[in-house]
């Protein structure tokens, strides 16, 4: 079974080899409800950790996802503009937004797994 | 009171029920320094007749361009408005509804800015339109904000001789926003867009492929500027802008001194989601019936707040619906018609202030206004003055003893004779 | 003449239930419904070839009328009934204002016109810069801003222009204003070059003196990085702000100005002057406290007023009297002002209609405009608390707001309350705003409802609170509304392949 990570800011993130796949958490989905819109990074932008490398958007509300960490973006999934609910998918089959090559893979032991984000969930809710 | 439904008996049974002794009791929450012991400047309340009659006493202090001949445009233009559409615009059901939020109940508003929104793209030969601006000097800078987001360029090139006005406002908006620039003549790779008005300022009328080439090269968008909306239905369409904006005022609102006019705003597919304002799109309600709502609202100042496209958000939607009643009425060839009526008129104005003995007509070309150059030495706001005490609102002061003057389908042969006799009666 | 799609909407008029094609849909080719002139045929000078087939529908005055009188038939409107919508302030729309914005005096006068020609035009924005003045304590009126979010940018730009004046601009770049404010708060702050920092307010739906110390001093113990706060008071909880003296007083202590957002003015018109609880500049929004009718989305009206010392940096142009003439004083006069924001004088035509709401109120009146807000508001609230949960304690000021807490357990959100409101024959009031608690419902009766109007609203709202608690009450309201012109709409359709015109098939 994929062992996924997480960010305070709902990202979903599953790591492979020094490529980091991004995605939403399923509680970010939740929240957002039917997706309408997706804007997409160029490939070969370099990012740091926490700056926006996509946008997305419901009906009612527009959500920027940040990056979790240095790198260049390396793919985006061209995949998902034509069918938003793949966005539902697992992060690391086709439910992934951005790929970000990270630069030091380290950075990725300061998010939080699968038990810390779901304590994480209950102290914001 | 007359529009006060609550009796004294009833406002005590209320504060009886929610438990105060006295309605300042719910304003306990303010600093008692904040109230006001009275104000002894402000009158008293007033019934209808009285105020109608204060109102009519300062409206009568105007000359207005229904009692005389009538030459001012300039960006806002007098032009015959059908009886039917201020009845249309005065429906309870238009004049007092909200914002279109619930879209199961302002479905008639909704497909009014539907339709108007096509008006608005075919006119100006555009894939799509907002549901209204505040006004043209407005729509203008935000085109020219909009520009900036788009090509991450800080500098505004303008081409044509834009509207003071606008040119005003614009300055305004770019001021505020840090280190942008606003530039003469020819765009360069640093420049974001080329705004271009035609007709211009003075009437002249631009040919739009020469402006696209030089964006094409600077790789900066082409703003095409409209401030007299029924040249439309005379001269090319500018269908090779990225965004064309204006002032539609001249299609069924009154020029009310400056306001409420109507900015409109249309644009390419690929910059709808940079686009400022309201947008209304098509869809289907839960019974699968055709139906329209408020979309792409994500741009919004009420969802995406300091990252929104604009802060725009109450707009000139009884204007906009006024637009399309209008537009509905006039057809194709009653757009048609009222555009070459307009260019008689001027024509004929034209004709006319030619033979006035040292007045010369500058534009070559024009729609339906034009500069006239005055003899030499002529102060043309004196010009103006002396006019308005023979009745005659003449036109608008430029310097250099010029007039710029317009004619739209409301003025009359004998109006223009009257201004050509007088014009020469004052210069002499 | 009867086209396609009239046809295809044959046998769904019910009653006085009327569908109705767009305007393309009609047969095309008929008649025009303006009769011009003929033409003489002069020679066209344009320089430029004549403009080809645009493509517009071509229909006889009656069908012009039929359509739009059709289509205001699926329109709430607030001469229909009720509208409580929250922040909006929907009152009764007086048609006298309509009757005289007409005069030709008013309505076909040029705003170029020589200064001589328009003295009477002159006098209507003196006289109501006067009341505005007046009725908030601040004395510098700028009538020129077209709606609420234009006076915000024209608020902001003056206290912008008051650091610029100062060599303040560079240092102080942070804008304070709580979360609960309105959209058009940060994004007014944003478009003038400033960076918004939040407050945060949702315990207790009020500003406290010791989260907006937190916030004015985060990045400089003095606060100099502060160039002002947007605060909307009352605010946009229905509450009006307990310690705003205290903050104001901080804020002028370190050097930023308070700008009030004035949707609410209605609460205190002719009562309290802004001025006097420290507000350095504010707008009113025209079309709300002064009965001036929204128009399905504008156009509206959004003056400044400010105090003496930012008169000077306000926008132009600005009417003065010169012993008995009318004048306009433009950039040549006003050295410091920060410019135009819009072409000519305003909306003038909302503003003819305000004064004259202002004649027929009278300050007496307005007083009374103020309390009767006030006090309809705390009727629905106390009505309301036992059935729908109340967030924050009372008196609220002329709106209250709810939430949707107590009804979540039966899986009944705000959304079906709202829709529910419609089925029974009621504009929704104001849904999911302000976002600082979830399932927000702000409630704004205004004054000019009756106490059986309260009532009859009251029954209704504790009439859905009982069919949420009863059996299916989720599916029921979920399913609402049935008997209005449309059916919930697929706003997520509308969103994703957006059709924003008509085109032919």
């Amino acid at each position: 079974m994929a062992e996924f990570k997480y960010t305070k800011d709902h990202e979903c993130i599953y790591v492979e080899g020094d490529v980091a796949f991004v995605g939403i958490s399923k509680h970010a989905q939740e929240a957002l409800g039917d997706l309408v819109y997706l804007e997409l990074p160029e490939i070969g932008k370099s990012v740091d950790a926490g700056s926006e490398i996509a946008v997305i958007e419901s009906v009612k509300t527009a959500a920027e996802i940040y990056s979790p960490v240095n790198g260049e973006v390396v793919e985006v999934n061209e995949a998902l503009v034509e069918d938003f609910e793949l966005v539902s998918e697992p992060v690391n089959e086709k439910g992934w937004i951005v790929k970000v090559k990270v630069a030091d893979t380290s950075a990725l032991d300061a998010l939080m797994n699968e038990a810390a984000y779901a304590e994480y969930l209950k102290e914001v809710d | 009171m007359r529009y006060l439904p609550q009796t004294a008996d009833a406002r005590q049974k209320m504060l009886d029920v929610i438990g105060v002794k006295t309605i300042d009791e719910l304003f306990c929450d303010i600093p008692k320094g904040a109230f006001i012991d009275g104000m002894a400047d402000l009158p008293a309340h007033k019934g209808e007749i009285e105020v109608e009659r204060e109102m009519a006493a300062m409206a009568g202090k105007n000359m207005d361009a229904s009692s005389v001949p009538f030459f001012l445009g300039g960006g806002v233009y007098n032009h015959h408005i059908p009886a039917s559409v201020d009845y249309i615009i005065q429906r309870s059901e238009f004049l007092t509804a909200y914002t279109p939020y619930q879209p199961e109940i302002a479905q008639g508003t909704l497909q009014a800015i539907f339709e108007y929104q096509t008006y608005i793209a075919r006119l100006t030969g555009q894939d799509v339109a907002n549901a209204s601006l505040y006004d043209g000097s407005t729509a203008c800078a935000e085109a020219a904000l909009m520009a900036m987001r788009i090509t991450k360029r800080k500098k505004v090139a303008i081409g044509s001789a834009l509207n003071p006005e606008y040119r005003k406002v614009l300055e305004t908006y770019l001021h505020n926003l840090d280190d942008r620039e606003i530039m003469e003549g020819e765009p360069d790779n640093e420049t974001a867009c080329l705004i271009v008005q035609s007709p211009d300022f003075f009437g002249n009328i631009h040919k739009y492929d020469k402006y696209r080439k030089l964006c094409d090269e600077a790789g900066a968008l082409l703003i095409v500027v409209i401030t007299e909306v029924v040249s439309l239905g005379l001269l090319p369409v500018p269908a090779m802008a990225d965004i064309v904006c204006g002032d539609g005022q001249s299609i069924s609102v009154p020029m009310s001194f400056g306001g409420p006019h109507l900015g409109f705003f249309a644009c390419k597919e690929k910059y709808i989601r940079q686009m400022p304002g309201r947008l209304c799109g098509m869809t289907e309600d839960a019974d699968g019936r055709r139906g329209f709502v408020l979309t792409l609202s994500t741009r919004e100042q009420h969802i995406r707040r300091d990252k929104a496209t604009s802060n725009i958000c109450t707009n000139q939607g009884l204007c906009a619906l006024s637009f399309a009643a209008h537009m509905s009425l006039l057809g194709e060839t009653g757009f048609k018609t009222l555009a070459r009526l307009n260019h008689e008129a001027a024509c004929k104005l034209a004709d006319s202030l030619e033979k006035v003995k040292g007045v010369r007509v500058v534009n070559e070309a024009f729609f339906n206004e034009f500069v006239v150059e005055l003899p030499d030495g002529t102060d043309a706001s004196i010009v103006l003055e002396d006019l308005v005490t023979c009745g005659i609102i003449g036109g608008l002061a430029l310097d250099e003893g010029r007039l710029l003057v317009t004619a739209t389908e409301l003025t009359t042969d004998n109006d223009i004779k009257i201004f050509a006799e007088t014009l020469a009666e004052v210069l002499k | 003449m009867s086209g396609d799609n009239r046809n295809e909407n044959t046998g769904k008029n019910k009653g006085l239930h009327y569908e109705e094609p767009l305007l393309w849909e009609y047969a095309q080719g008929g008649e025009s419904g303006v009769d011009w002139p003929e033409l003489q045929g002069l020679k066209v000078r344009t320089g430029v070839p004549e403009r080809e087939d645009i493509g517009l529908p071509q229909l006889s005055e009656p069908e012009v009328l039929r359509h739009y009188v059709r289509m205001s038939t699926w329109n709430y409107s607030i001469d229909h009934g009720f509208f409580p919508l929250g922040s909006c302030t929907m009152k009764h729309n007086p048609r006298l204002n309509e009757k005289t914005a007409r005069f030709p005096g008013f309505a076909y006068v040029h705003p170029l016109q020589p200064e001589s020609s328009v003295q009477g035009a002159l006098e209507v924005m003196y006289e109501l810069q006067s009341w505005l003045g007046e009725l908030t304590g601040l004395p510098g009126v700028c009538l020129t801003p077209s709606a609420g979010a234009h006076g915000e940018l024209a608020g902001m730009m003056t206290i912008r222009r008051a650091h610029e004046c100062r060599g303040q601009v560079e240092k102080r770049r942070v804008i304070l204003t709580p979360d609960s404010s309105h959209g058009t708060n940060p994004a007014t702050a944003v478009m003038c070059g400033f960076e918004v920092r939040s407050i945060p307010t949702k315990d207790t739906g009020r500003l406290t003196v010791e989260a907006f110390k937190d916030a004015l001093y985060k990045t400089d113990p003095q606060g100099a990085d502060i160039a002002g706060m947007m605060v909307t008071n009352p605010n946009t909880c229905g509450l009006f702000e307990r310690e705003i003296n205290e903050i104001a007083a901080l804020l002028h202590d370190a050097g930023g100005y308070f700008y009030c957002d004035g949707a609410n003015f209605n609460a205190l018109v002719g009562k309290v002057r802004p001025a006097d609880f420290g507000v350095d500049v504010m707008h009113v929004n025209l079309h709300k406290t002064f009965s001036t009718p929204h128009g399905g989305g504008g156009p509206g009206s959004g003056p400044i007023c400010c105090t003496e010392e930012l008169t000077q940096y306000m926008p132009v142009p600005v009417t003065v009297k010169d012993g008995d003439k009318y004048r306009l004083e433009t950039m040549e006069d006003r050295p410091d002002t920060l410019g135009a924001l819009k072409a000519f004088t305003g909306q003038f035509g909302i503003f003819v209609r305000t004064l004259t709401y202002m004649k027929s109120m009278g300050a007496d009146g307005l007083k009374q405009v103020a309390e009767d807000a006030v006090l309809n508001a705390n009727y629905l609230l106390s009505q309301l608390g036992e059935d729908y949960h109340v967030p924050f304690e009372g008196p609220c000021m002329h709106e209250c707001l709810l939430t949707d807490k107590a009804q979540k357990e039966f899986d009944v959100t705000t959304l079906d309350i709202a829709k529910t409101l419609i089925e029974r024959g009621y504009h929704p009031m104001t849904v999911y705003f302000p976002l600082v608690l979830h399932g927000t419902m702000l409630i704004e009766p205004t004054e000019t409802e009756s106490t059986s109007e309260l009532d009859a609203f009251i029954a209704t709202m504790k009439d859905i609170a009982v069919q949420a608690r009863g059996a299916d009450g989720h599916d029921i309201l979920h399913a609402m509304p049935h008997s209005s012109p449309r059916r919930r709409l697929d706003e997520v359709k509308a969103a994703r392949k957006p059709v924003l015109k008509y085109i032919e098939k």
